[in-house]
């Protein structure tokens, strides 16, 4: 019974968490109040790992309350309830977006889409910005501007946009980037840890 | 049957070498899926994400849906989706069950702040590659930069902006006399 009760919670998160991953934390909070299933500390743990792991936040976020809630099958049946409703709705749409493909309704909203999809991804790129490269709390601690970027971060940032943009460096996998940069981030201590 | 095993096995390996959100998957969606595979355009991934956005669920699974379900119809959406949430249970189950204190591990710390350095430099370029596609004329532009402002320092919801960013399409067209 509480399978069911896992799997219908975290379908109603994926009905109504819209966007990324994080815009399913206030329901995760919710949960918690009323499923009394793990505590607001437990929630704070799962976001640290769920953001440390591969894969979707989301995702990683409904397969650890699940687990933690009842094991290996909770996991499963919360991943799965979260995903229900995406998968149906983007079905329903995808079916509907075929058969008015030509309608120039449809081709006039995407004209203006496109460039807006590119300016929240802009928006994306820069928050990641401001929490891997920029140090905002320490420049406002000294009010010095050195304070202001982590310079290793700089650097190493600086680095990967010239190698990844040049022939032929550029025709590497994404996943060679990511491996380097956690190598190189063990062995210079990015987080200071 | 070979194309969905196909799907399934692309989209786990997306799955499991995105850091973050639906966001940081971009650049591996536009090398597996757009150059490597052709199973969709930059233009269409733009697509998928705009109204991922504004619909129930994680852009993510949202998008795995769309391209699976454009490459192998309703099963094919299914199988993509189910893909790409494979490596999250196998890996937070393992790491639940083992290692309780893993993002508190500085080995793991470090390696993450090297990551998130990373994520950024590819979701830039990302940006820029699908730039070319939507921004083609001083409308377009215009949406661009409102959409970036409007998402980065006011709190009006995503779902808002995206709803007006359609209208404005429609406008635009019947103004321009393009709409037919």
């Amino acid at each position: 019974m509480i399978y069911l009760r896992l799997f219908f919670e975290f379908f109603k998160t994926g009905l109504f968490a819209i966007g990324g991953g994080l815009a399913t934390l206030p329901f995760l909070y919710e949960m918690s109040d009323n499923t009394g299933w793990f505590t607001y500390q437990q929630l704070a743990d799962m976001v640290a790992i769920s953001e440390s792991t591969p894969g979707p936040m989301g995702v990683n976020m409904a397969t650890y309350v699940g687990y933690t809630v009842c094991g290996i099958p909770g996991a499963i049946v919360a991943t799965l309830g979260l995903i229900t409703p995406s998968i149906i709705t983007i079905l329903i749409i995808a079916t509907m977006l075929k058969k008015f493909r030509d309608s120039p309704w449809v081709t006039s909203m995407f004209y203006a889409l496109r460039p807006a999809s590119a300016g929240f991804i802009a928006n994306a790129c820069l928050s990641v910005v401001l929490i891997a490269i920029i140090t905002v709390d320490e420049f406002k601690q000294s009010g010095n501007i050195a304070d202001l970027f982590d310079l290793k971060g700089v650097i190493m940032a600086v680095v990967l946009l010239v190698l990844t943009n040049v022939k032929p460096l550029n025709k590497l996998h994404p996943i060679v980037y990511l491996a380097a940069a956690a190598v190189v981030g063990v062995v210079f201590k990015f987080a200071g840890a | 049957m070979k194309t969905l095993l196909d799907l399934f096995f692309t989209f786990a390996k997306m799955g499991a070498v995105t850091f973050g959100g639906g966001y940081a998957m971009l650049p591996i969606l536009q090398r597996e899926v757009v150059e490597k595979r052709s199973w969709a355009t930059n233009e269409e991934l733009m697509d998928y994400y705009a109204i991922g956005q504004c619909t129930p669920g994680i852009i993510a699974v949202n998008t795995a849906t769309f391209i699976g379900n454009k490459i192998a119809g309703w099963l094919g959406g299914i199988v993509a989706t189910l893909g790409i949430v494979f490596p999250s249970l196998v890996i937070i189950i393992i790491i639940a069950a083992v290692i309780s204190n893993f993002a508190d591990l500085p080995v793991v710390k470090n390696a993450f702040a090297g990551i998130r350095v990373c994520v950024c430099v590819l979701i830039f370029n990302a940006v820029v590659k699908l730039w070319k596609g939507a921004v083609k004329d001083i409308p377009t532009l215009i949406i661009f930069l409102a959409v970036f402002a409007l998402s980065a320092f006011t709190d009006i919801s995503i779902v808002i902006i995206v709803i007006a960013a359609g209208i404005s399409g429609i406008i635009i067209k019947a103004v321009k006399g393009e709409f037919k």
